[in-house]
């Protein structure tokens, strides 16, 4: 039985980003929050210290910082007629586990959704008219919009540290940086990221075909840094070891070189780690949670009392929660009613592979994980969509993420696959090649849900969460859209040789692709499409509020993370002004 | 005041009222200003890095002090009548303060800076009894001393003291400002800071002529020079370079490693800046010391340095930068720094070794940490990479050999990475308290907010 503990006011289930943003603003109330964390601690030194952080074998190939799919999964089948089968091996998305999260081990990315995204269904009906959504296509306006979360994005933006040009500034559309952004009170925290060539030579190329190349936002310092926490961050040193690893020099903005440095000196403030939160528990009404039951390292199952409960967790985890606490109505594909597991989505990526001769050098090993330049005109409803028949976009940009030996090098087509011939070629084009990435959104679809798998069970006994999904035609035949302009850009690059890889097919969930998981836990103003309201909070248990992507309703054509960081903030402030002040539903209907 | 300190305060306020009901027959009222002062006392006297033991309770003794003599255990200063000082009257107290005598007559080891209290004014004293008094009693018995005989013999201090101990409170200096004076009423006296920065005799006493020199601050840690000295002194510190540093941990020229991180984060952190405006004072009206000439690049050989800088570029370049100047306010400078240029290369050896951790004041609360090399490093690198920094960018020191860094590996953990439970201060186990333990005793935690600002000051 579960050994009872002494109530706290607020438990968070999870320590990432979203906790840790979350712990350190409500905090300040006085009340006592507690995180409860599945993985280790972890901090800048020792985990992710200098002296062995780069070490690509250990922790980008035998993933040394995420889930272990051994610990806990998934199962996955593309449509509703398959069986799905358990996920054995990480590959198509890589979360983390551990203190800090995948804040950890991103690469610091860091985008602001455009204010169409916000509305995407009111204002795709509005400019194409309602026929121009496919009929199983279930996008929805999020509930909140662009210009209530800026305040929100800005203050992530200055809790990171944010290297960037801005494109708008109050409306004011400022040169070199990205004009279709939408508008933002005041300019980057820090100045953009030094260039690497390759990132000239794309800028060069796009400005040429006459498109608006910007510095990409990164959340990686381009200088030293104090943020207005007081916490101090390093310079980048373009080591390139950003994605998949902890950054040891304090460069890179995570919870734990941001937040959790004060976030440790308030006494009101504990965590756990190493704990599995199984159920956020409700009272006889099921109107009400009570707070969670988890199961520590040792196999020992506590309940901890709580007034508040926030789902901290990864995306799918968050929605995995729900389902097995009986919060929220599940999703029914077949009758189209319930809404938790609804409007899964996930990012369609592709690339084209940039050959130069052996006289550019390019120096890929001088990276940093959000170093790129970028061209936004093909993202969202940046352009007239009415000639192609799709709805979405993405960004297109070249990344000097690094030049990790083993799984950072372009080789072309026709090079061997092994021996000395593999050898040569690598050595003939590691300094000389490069890569254009596209990035685009996906919408959501009655048939891409999340629900429990009927028969796979995890070490708990609990049904494993079954993800059902596939990539569409509209998704198809945009990211195709996508490739082709990177192409354009890529033979404007003057290359020997270039090599578009589409993203042609069922989605796979094999080869890595993105960590950009969305969904399950969809946000709306109408509780009969979405779990939570626009403040995050559970319709059906007013005292549950669900953050991170998962009540994403569909994704755009960025990285999550700044729009996490945003509405975390957003939410945050909601919870402390409203829902503290008068506990109960925080949107009437 | 926020409502933090208005708890500490009432909480204060509440434990004076039960000290004072329990002590019905004492004889000297005890109010909240005098509780508070003694507090800021017992802070500025940093009683709490040597009394407290590693996830110990606060005051409760128990922390083996490393002496090149054997192992003497912290005592319990909790007001525990049994295993404390609950029993200690005013008098008594005092005694072992300015005498070195405990409440039975015993002579205590000089490991309690007994040399410096013994400066500290009656009234002082007093209200650190006061404080102490309020604490949470602990039952918890001193350990027996790990010396070798005669030294393990109490008696044999009665010797000391003949040799090297002067009893007597504070004279002040009439030629010289209050300001001055309360300076040296601090580094002299409560802060005994010539315990660690001055050279030692054979018998473990400060050598009169050369305090503040620099010295041994134990397990290899060299406290560097406070003297007007360029190179390996604080002659090149600005009074506000001073100030910020005991304030916060670091200012642009240096930041704390070792036990000095536990200085500024059990003690100097919680000083007026009135108190630190005067430390910083009476240092720099010190003259510089006699310094020993260090040998020129030559005696290194170029060989040397270039196999160290090597090193150095490989390792250390992306926070101490090529030209060793760090990253202002963020990451330490290593050129012109008067630790790695001082004589003698512990602190150095240590450092490289196991690593080391910023202090984290709230004022500063990064808490930046250097992972250990000790693990990555073999001797002969260590030598290498740490004679190249102490002689690269103008930095001049004696060069080390390998002896010292087999001395240093014997004694530290090669693995040892400076965790954050290295501040006892902010004691954060990988996995903090549950909340209600801390609750329970909120006035304990060694790391409790700054007294009221009403009660800072004299």
């Amino acid at each position: 039985m579960a050994t009872k503990l002494k109530p706290v006011d607020i438990v968070l289930v999870g320590f990432g980003w979203t906790a840790s943003i979350l712990a350190e603003e409500l905090t300040r109330t006085g009340l006592q929050v507690l995180a409860i964390e599945r993985g280790k601690y972890r901090d800048t030194v020792p985990d992710f210290a200098t002296t062995h952080i780069q070490d690509e074998l250990r922790y980008a190939v035998r993933n040394g910082l995420f889930q272990e799919p051994a610990r806990d999964t998934l199962t996955f089948r593309n449509s509703m007629d398959q069986t799905a089968l358990p996920m054995r091996h990480l590959g198509s998305f890589l979360p983390a586990v551990g203190v800090g999260g995948a804040g950890v081990h991103w690469n610091g990315q860091t985008w602001r959704f455009l204010p169409q995204d916000f509305v995407i269904r009111s204002h795709t009906e509005q400019r194409y008219g309602k026929s121009f959504i496919p009929p199983d296509m279930t996008i929805q306006d999020w509930g909140v919009t662009y210009a209530e979360l800026e305040p929100h994005y800005d203050k992530f933006d200055y809790l990171c540290g944010i290297s960037g040009a801005a494109g708008n500034i109050q409306g004011q559309i400022q040169p070199g940086g990205n004009p279709f952004e939408g508008p933002r009170q005041r300019g980057y925290p820090l100045p953009p990221l030094k260039r690497s060539y390759a990132t000239v030579l794309f800028d060069k190329a796009a400005s040429e075909i006459g498109f608006h190349p910007f510095p990409c936002p990164a959340a990686n310092t381009s200088a030293a840094y104090t943020n207005p926490l007081g916490v101090r961050m390093g310079p980048c040193t373009y080591c390139g070891y950003c994605e998949w690893f902890g950054c040891g020099n304090y460069s890179k903005a995570s919870p734990q070189v941001t937040i959790l440095p004060v976030l440790r000196q308030r006494d009101n403030f504990s965590w756990r780690t190493h704990c599995d939160v199984t159920r956020i528990n409700l009272d006889s009404s099921g109107k009400r949670a009570t707070g969670v039951t988890y199961v520590d390292e040792q196999g020992r199952q506590f309940e901890q009392p709580a007034d508040l409960v926030i789902c901290c967790a990864f995306a799918q985890h968050n929605v995995l929660l729900l389902l097995l606490s009986k919060i929220g109505k599940p999703y029914d594909p077949i009758t189209n009613t319930g809404v938790v597991g609804r409007n899964y989505a996930y990012q369609i990526t592709s690339s084209v592979d940039v050959f130069f001769d052996k006289g550019t050098i390019l120096n890929p090993f001088m990276g940093a994980g959000a170093l790129g330049q970028a061209i936004d005109e093909f993202n969202g409803d940046n352009f007239d969509h009415a000639p192609y028949g799709f709805i979405g976009g993405g960004y297109i940009a070249l990344w000097t993420t690094g030049g990790r030996p083993i799984l950072q090098h372009h080789l072309p087509q026709d090079a061997p696959k092994w021996g000395a011939g593999w050898k040569k070629a690598m050595a003939d084009n590691y300094l000389s090649s490069t890569s254009i990435a596209t990035h685009g959104s996906v919408m959501s679809y009655r048939d891409a849900y999340l629900d429990l798998d009927p028969t796979y069970r995890d070490i708990y006994g609990d049904p494993l969460l079954r993800l059902t999904f596939d990539f569409h035609p509209n998704e198809h035949k945009m990211s195709g859209f996508l490739t082709d302009k990177a192409t354009l850009i890529a033979e404007a690059m003057k290359p020997r040789s270039l090599h578009p890889k589409p993203r042609d097919g069922h989605y796979s969930i094999v080869p890595y692709q993105t960590t950009h998981n969305t969904g399950g836990c969809a946000m709306g103003d109408d509780p009969n499409t979405s779990v939570v309201n626009k403040y995050l909070q559970c319709w059906d248990v007013p005292n549950v509020f669900v953050m991170g992507s998962s009540v994403f309703p569909q994704n755009a054509g960025y990285n999550p993370t700044g729009t996490i960081g945003a509405l975390t903030y957003w939410a945050a402030d909601a919870i402390k002004n409203k829902y503290l002040k008068a506990p109960g539903p925080l949107v009437q209907v | 005041m926020d409502t933090l300190h208005r708890q500490i305060f009432s909480h204060l306020a509440v434990l004076a009222v039960a000290w004072l009901a329990g002590n019905a027959t004492a004889a000297p009222a005890v109010s909240p200003d005098q509780l508070a002062r003694g507090q800021y006392l017992v802070r500025a006297g940093d009683c709490a890095s040597c009394h407290t033991a590693q996830h110990g309770k606060p005051f409760a003794g128990g922390r083996g002090i490393v002496t090149p003599f054997g192992v003497i255990f912290s005592t319990n200063l909790t007001p525990d009548k049994e295993s404390g000082i609950g029993r200690w009257t005013e008098k008594q107290f005092y005694g072992a303060l300015h005498d070195g005598v405990d409440d039975e007559g015993h002579h205590l080891y000089p490991a309690m800076p007994y040399p410096w209290y013994t400066k500290l004014s009656r009234a002082d004293v007093d209200a650190i009894h006061a404080y102490l008094g309020t604490v949470a009693p602990v039952r918890q018995e001193a350990r027996p001393v790990q010396l070798p005989w005669p030294l393990s013999w109490r008696g044999s201090m009665v010797g000391w003291n003949m040799l090297y101990f002067d009893a007597g409170t504070y004279q002040t200096d009439t030629s010289r400002s209050a300001q001055w004076n309360r300076g040296a009423y601090l580094v002299e006296g409560l802060g005994h800071c010539s315990a660690c920065h001055s050279p030692k005799n054979v018998l473990g006493a400060v050598k009169k002529h050369e305090s503040l020199e620099g010295g041994s601050a134990n397990e290899h840690w060299f406290a560097p020079g406070l003297g007007g000295n360029l190179r390996d002194g604080v002659g090149s510190w600005s009074n506000a370079e001073i100030v910020e540093y005991l304030k916060t941990g670091a200012n642009l020229k240096s930041a704390s490693v070792g036990p000095m991180t536990e200085v500024v984060m059990n003690s100097t952190q919680y000083l007026t800046m009135a108190d630190l405006d005067a430390i910083a004072t009476y240092l720099k009206q010190r003259p510089a010391a006699p310094t020993k000439s260090p040998p020129e690049m030559a005696a290194l050989g170029a060989d040397a340095l270039a196999r160290g800088q090597a090193l150095y570029i490989d390792n250390c370049t992306a926070c101490h930068m090529d030209d060793g100047r760090g990253v202002a306010g963020v990451f330490p400078p290593l050129a012109g720094s008067s630790a790695i240029q001082a004589d003698e290369a512990g602190t150095d050896v240590h450092v490289v070794l196991s690593g080391s951790r910023m202090a984290a004041p709230a004022s500063k609360p990064t808490g930046l940490a250097m992972p250990a090399f000790g693990w990555k490093f073999d001797n002969a690198q260590m030598v290498d990479v740490i004679n190249y920094i102490r002689h690269a960018w103008g930095n001049r020191a004696p060069t080390i050999d390998v002896d010292l860094v087999k001395a240093v590996r014997k004694d530290v953990k090669p693995g040892d990475s400076p965790s954050r439970d290295a501040v006892k201060v902010r004691a954060d186990a990988h996995a903090r308290p549950a909340l209600w333990d801390v609750d329970e005793d909120p006035h304990l935690r060694p790391h409790a907010p700054a007294a009221p600002a009403s009660a800072e000051g004299h």
